[in-house]
């Protein structure tokens, strides 16, 4: 039988209260030129909502998008979720306004990589299939 | 995945309704992992209760936020739902953006309700096989509908239509010609139409053109195609909407009970030895060098594609007889 190359899934999630979300598209759409399949939410999601998308799905990765300076808060509680439904391989990167001091504590958590405004996507893209690769 | 998945405990998990072995289980059927062909061997028998409603129709018309709406009042009515929501692959990346779920939010908490992305991956035929396949993973997991929606454009979007025991088209006023969009295909398909967005000031003319036309069918069908007016908005309809599934149903299950499960098992059948026959010889060749060389003998216009699968075809039937 043949074997398909397989598709990257990745969920692109706004917790929070955000208004717009431009940016989170922007790399939505950037991720399904590279040839991924990209989930897609839509605004105001909890972690909750977030993680049992990700269960639902099946993803590879999570992209969270927050510009509200929520992170601090809404980050711990999802990637507490995910542990707590099984879901410890998913690659989680973030994205958005996050403060460069904040970046070493959500590498703590779990948080593999954080992206600021301004990132060009092919780096994006290339992280997310590096990432992904290694962990198949 | 880092390790083969244990088919055994994933059977058990689906059949219980866990959600993380119902998740790996339609990954390994989309992306037909060996273990695909097993699991739905092993889940088959418990197949066969759920109500599979198919939603189709022109993009804009509103489908995902009717379809949150149904759902929501199929569980105020205590069933049980499992929505698949297929999009289109770009046939240039490859890949999709997966964008149904932002119209049925509310919905991600609801234990009893599974939602699933699927992208048609422009594979040979194998859109529908997916489909079909995750919806018997949904129906042995016990959800009492599930509801398949697609954009209803293009041959793989028809064939995901078959996989349904119900078809509904939505259709909204204003959406440039309605007579247009019926006249793709969908009215032989449709046992419910839906004029949806019901609060517009041409929806009821467009409930009457539907009905005129469905009135112009020659061919005596045993259904009669239902027209419903909603609007996702107010909720108005859906009643009316959950009452003409319950009545297509009963008919499905009652008048044409043998008859229909048996159409339905050959079409599968149908489909099944396609896409084994297509596969092994495809890859047999493939294995051997010789498909880049045939695909261009046919491009060149040295053959055509009927007798080059003839000669195929031959040549396989001809390689069994020895066996």
């Amino acid at each position: 039988m043949s074997k398909k190359e397989r598709k990257i899934r990745v969920l692109i999630a706004k917790p929070g209260l955000d208004s717009h979300d431009r940016g989170a598209k922007v790399v939505a759409r950037a991720l399904r030129d590279a040839g991924m399949e990209v989930i897609y939410t839509g605004l105001r999601q909890t972690p909750e909502q977030i993680v049992e998308t990700a269960l639902q799905e099946d993803v590879d990765v999570i992209g969270l998008s927050i510009l509200s300076g929520a992170h601090t808060t809404l980050f711990p509680k999802t990637m507490e979720l995910l542990k707590k439904k099984g879901l410890t391989d998913v690659l989680v990167f973030a994205g958005g306004i996050i403060p460069q001091e904040d970046v070493p504590m959500l590498k703590r958590i779990g948080i593999k990589e954080v992206f600021g405004p301004g990132t060009p996507t092919s780096t994006l893209i290339e992280f997310v299939q590096k990432s992904v690769s290694k962990t198949r | 995945m880092t390790q083969a998945p244990n088919v055994q405990q994933l059977v058990r998990g689906v059949l219980h309704g866990e959600k993380r072995a119902i998740a790996r289980t339609i990954s390994i059927i989309e992306n037909n992992e060996p273990e695909a062909q097993k699991i739905i061997s092993l889940i088959y028998p418990k197949t066969g209760r759920a109500h599979i409603v198919g939603i189709t129709g022109p993009p804009g018309a509103g489908k995902s936020t009717l379809i949150e709406k149904l759902v929501k009042e199929l569980r105020n009515r205590g069933k049980t739902v499992g929505v698949v929501a297929v999009d289109p692959t770009s046939p240039f990346t490859g890949g999709a953006f997966l964008g149904d779920r932002v119209r049925m939010q509310d919905l991600s908490t609801d234990e009893g309700v599974y939602i699933r992305s699927m992208a048609t991956r422009n594979s040979l035929g194998g859109l529908a096989k997916a489909t079909k396949d995750t919806a018997h993973v949904l129906d042995a997991s016990g959800k009492d509908v599930i509801i398949v929606e697609t954009v209803g454009a293009g041959q793989s979007e028809v064939e995901v239509i078959k996989v349904a025991h119900t078809v509904v088209v939505v259709l909204a006023p204003g959406l440039g010609d309605d007579i247009q969009a019926i006249k793709a295909g969908q009215m032989e398909i449709g046992d419910i139409f839906v004029v949806n967005k019901g609060d517009r000031e041409n929806a009821n003319k467009a409930v009457s053109d539907i009905k005129a036309m469905l009135e112009m069918n020659i061919e005596e069908r045993g259904w009669k195609a239902s027209v419903v007016k909603t609007s996702a908005l107010t909720g108005e309809g859906i009643a009316d909407l959950i009452e003409s599934l319950e009545k297509h149903r009963a008919y499905v299950e009652m008048g044409a009970l043998n008859q229909l499960r048996r159409a339905r098992a050959e079409i599968e059948l149908i489909e099944a030895l396609k896409q084994k026959i297509t596969e092994s010889i495809v890859h047999d060749l493939r294995q051997k060098g010789e498909w880049m060389r045939i695909t261009e003998k046919i491009s060149a216009r040295e053959t055509d594609p009927y007798s080059a699968a003839d000669t195929l075809l031959k040549q396989r039937l001809k390689t069994s007889a020895k066996i």
